[in-house]
């Protein structure tokens, strides 16, 4: 036997700690993929609708806050980073690096939620959430489609621009929220002094669905907030 | 070398482990299941559940063919009867046919057959059971409410706009239980990636693990996209937001193209599974090496990834465009070059093989005709001029019985059989069992075959008024599907019965080959009591040689 296989982390099941290590990454790479496909459905009809209704995209994307969304970009791709350096410190042992850099990239993903809220709170003062209340007249077309008959098309789909919008922000939200507590929970266990050079998967693993859940809102930021106008 | 029999013990039974530790009597009370992370007693947990649901979904179905025994809708009205083919379907796809070989037999025997102590996530196994009961449960509610009726298909815009029944809770509870399928495939992928015994390369794996590897595969993949495809029925009924209202600007074919995105490959995930069943059986009741391994193993990995390409060929009569359909109807003829290897490679096994005809095989036999007519009629509908007429009949529903109940069911049966011995370390009356294969095999055709002639005819399916003329044909379909029922409740009886009075089971009662076989009978709750290693190819049958009579394998050692 091994040494390996008295680490307190090691599971009986496994052949040795480092087996268990590169099932439970490899784990994770296949939910990943799951979780491509998941998105993917949403891509796909985000394809479709875009395709054919290009001027309630480009008129419901101009509605969106680019300041907003750009600086929540750059808050995400710095959480990141933050993430990266919290498994680089996981992997020296570095208890209170790891610590840190996880609490920082918890702030930095509670300040993108924080933004998300405030720009979901300005969809809803305009009457741009689908639904009941939905208003397309918000989008002030009026000047911009002369043809009565395109224009009404437009703002009817211009519904399904927002629903979109929100289906897949708010689903890459919720990929969020339940990251962060995961996240404070790995902090605790490698305040508890859990991790070291020999066994640190939890940090890693949960590194990747953070880069992972990042990815996703670089697609998203592009496609959704940055039409240009159709021809 | 029958090592250790324990003394004192008159009928000791060389391998048998229920006097011994094993996994059904290491821990007792209901909370030792309900809590379980081992992967044979979730297992067993899915059995239970799963069978059922299989009662559940064959009281809707006798439902619906007592109303077909007349031309007039006499039984039940037109919603009553699109309720019960619609729960039919629901509960038989998603909750007994999806689940029901990998989450019994491939979660009992995939750690054995690679020689592992259990899948790679126990917890995340036992995580899974309990999707698939939460999603039960919605699902039961949506019927205590009184069920749903836009067919399992859930088409747009009928779901969403225009049904008034309760198509949210049901799509939910598909939705919950489609986690519980994914999350099985993940931890087949990364236990067979991970955890195989030394000397287990790739290509001696049994054929059961590849075909459980090519499933799981779809699983990730496709399931994904149909949950999400639920989810937007579901936010569209309850929005209105025009996502497949056409008078919004939304789209109702995009539905149909996402729903059978995953849809078709899902008929994969019910049938790769059960032709992973038939290799074991074919080979096991030959005594001979399967022939064209490399071809089968590959084949299943063909299957998964062609079939992702072939959806379009349930919408040739949906407004696809007809190059679309001609490329889909091509991809889908592609498709069946894969499973046409599997049934040859399966019949030349038998050749100058040492065929016995124990009652697994039986169900063996009857697969490989059985599917074999069920995938030649999907070419037929697979060609673009006569689906134009089969399409939405009978011929189309005769079609995927024979393959889900004549291919997957079977084999299902077969390899409960098969392994019945192994779970539960106890022989079934072999007699009685052959009585039922026998049975479920005529009741079967008598149910089935008549509908492929009343289909191409013109009877459509999904109402419950018919023109007088088919009435013999659909008189001859409710017969067999009685005989059908109790064929089917036979074995209940008798393999229930076997658990307290059948004959205990040596370790390996069919002198298979395949580390399963190795281990006593039930198995101890970690498998192997030493880190087995594989020096061998798969089905390593000595040609032409009975291995039945040969030295049973060494029995565990007494535990104190
Ligand atoms: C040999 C490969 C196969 C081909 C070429 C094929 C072809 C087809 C086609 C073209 C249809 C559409 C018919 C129509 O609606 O007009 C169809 C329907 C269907 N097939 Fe197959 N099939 C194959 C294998 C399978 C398998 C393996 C299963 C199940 C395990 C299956 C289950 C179904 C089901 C459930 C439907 C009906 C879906 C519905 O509309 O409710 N098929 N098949
Ligand atoms: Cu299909």
């Amino acid at each position: 036997m091994s040494s390996s296989t008295h680490h307190p982390a090691y599971v009986h099941h496994f052949e040795n700690l480092s087996e268990q290590k590169e099932a439970a990454t490899f784990g994770m790479w296949v939910f990943i993929a799951q979780e491509v496909l998941f998105f993917g459905g949403l891509f796909a009809a985000y394809a479709i609708y875009r395709n054919l209704h290009p001027e309630a995209f480009y008129f419901g994307s101009h509605h969106l806050n680019i300041p907003l969304g750009a600086a929540n970009t750059a808050v995400l791709i710095f959480s990141s980073l933050t993430m990266a350096l919290a498994v680089h410190a996981a992997a020296l042992g570095k208890r209170q690096q790891i610590v840190g850099w996880l609490l920082a990239t918890v702030f930095l993903g509670s300040v993108f939620l924080g933004v998300k809220v405030v720009e979901y709170k300005e969809k809803f003062d305009h009457h741009l959430v689908p639904g009941a209340s939905f208003q397309a007249g918000q989008l002030g077309m009026a000047e911009h489609i002369a043809d009565p008959v395109l224009r009404g098309k437009a703002e009817r789909a211009s519904q399904i621009y927002f629903s979109l919008y929100f289906s897949m922000t708010g689903l890459h939200a919720l990929h969020m929220i339940i990251g962060v507590p995961l996240i404070l929970w790995i902090a605790a266990r490698a305040w508890l002094g859990q991790f070291g050079p020999e066994y640190h998967s939890p940090v890693e693993i949960i590194g990747l669905y953070w880069h992972f859940v990042d990815i996703i809102w670089i697609f998203l930021f592009p496609l959704l907030y940055l039409i240009p106008k159709p021809h | 070398m029958q090592t250790e029999v324990v003394k004192g013990n008159e009928e000791a039974v060389p391998g048998n482990g229920l006097d011994r530790e094993n996994y059904i009597n290491a821990k007792h009370g209901i909370w030792s299941w309900l809590l379980t992370t081992d992967h044979k007693r979730i297992a067993i947990l899915y059995l239970v559940s799963i069978t059922l649901m299989f009662f559940m979904g064959g009281a809707f179905a006798a439902g619906v063919r007592l109303e077909l025994m007349t031309p007039k809708g006499d039984l039940v009205d037109s919603d009553a009867y699109n309720k019960l083919f619609t729960m039919h379907g629901i509960v038989m796809v998603f909750f007994f046919l999806i689940p029901s070989i990998p989450a019994v037999l491939g979660n009992f025997l995939l750690p054995i057959m690679i020689g592992a102590k259990d899948l790679a996530f126990p917890k995340i196994n036992l995580l899974s059971w309990y999707f698939y009961i939460v999603g039960v449960a919605v699902f039961l509610v949506a019927c205590l409410f009184g069920g749903v009726e836009t067919g399992w298909t859930f088409y747009t815009p009928y779901s969403t706009a225009f049904s008034h029944t309760n198509v949210i809770l049901a799509a939910l509870g598909i939705f919950i239980a489609g986690f519980s399928s994914i999350l099985t495939g993940l931890n087949f992928i990364v236990t067979i990636h991970k955890m195989r015994a030394p000397g287990l390369t790739w290509f001696r794996l049994p054929l059961f693990v590849w075909a459980h590897y090519a499933t799981s595969l779809i699983q990730i993949l496709g399931t994904p996209v149909v949950a999400v495809t639920i989810l937007m029925v579901a936010v569209e009924r309850l929005l209105k937001l025009g996502l497949f209202d056409p008078a919004l600007g939304g789209d109702p074919i995009l539905f149909q193209h996402l729903f059978w995105f995953y849809s078709h490959p899902a008929v994969y995930i019910m049938i790769l599974p059960g032709m992973g069943v038939m290799s074991e059986l074919i080979t096991a009741f030959t005594r001979k090496r399967v022939f064209g391994y490399e071809f089968i193993a590959i084949s299943s990995l063909a299957i998964a990834v062609v079939g992702f390409l072939v959806w379009g060929h349930h919408m040739f009569v949906s407004g696809q465009s007809t190059y679309a359909g001609m490329v889909f109807s091509a991809l889908s003829f592609l498709v069946a070059i894969p499973s046409a290897v599997k049934v040859f490679n399966w019949s030349a096994t038998l050749y100058k093989g040492s065929v016995s005809w124990e009652s697994p095989m039986m169900y063996a036999i009857g697969f490989i005709g059985l599917f074999t007519i069920g995938g030649l009629t999907g070419l037929f509908l697979a060609a673009m001029g006569l689906d134009i007429h089969m399409h939405d009949t009978y011929f189309v529903v005769a079609h995927f019985h024979y393959i889900m109940v004549g291919g997957a069911i079977f084999a299902y049966l077969g390899g409960i059989h098969f392994w019945w011995p192994k779970i539960t370390g106890r022989l079934y009356p072999e007699y009685w069992a052959r009585v039922a294969a026998v049975l479920v095999f005529a009741g079967f055709n008598l149910t089935f075959f008549p509908q492929f002639v009343v289909g191409y005819l013109g009877m459509p399916r999904r109402y419950h008024a018919y023109p007088e003329e088919f009435q013999v044909l659909n008189v001859l379909s409710t017969a067999g599907a009685s005989l059908l029922g109790i064929a089917y409740l036979i074995p209940m009886v008798y393999l229930t019965w076997s658990l307290f009075a059948g004959k205990k089971a040596p370790a390996n009662p069919w002198g298979a080959k395949g580390l399963e076989w190795t281990i006593q009978s039930p198995p101890t709750t970690f498998n192997f009591d030493h880190q087995p290693v594989v020096t061998e190819e798969a089905y390593a049958y000595a040609e032409g040689h009975d291995t039945s009579h040969d030295a049973a394998p060494p029995a565990a050692p007494v535990r104190a």
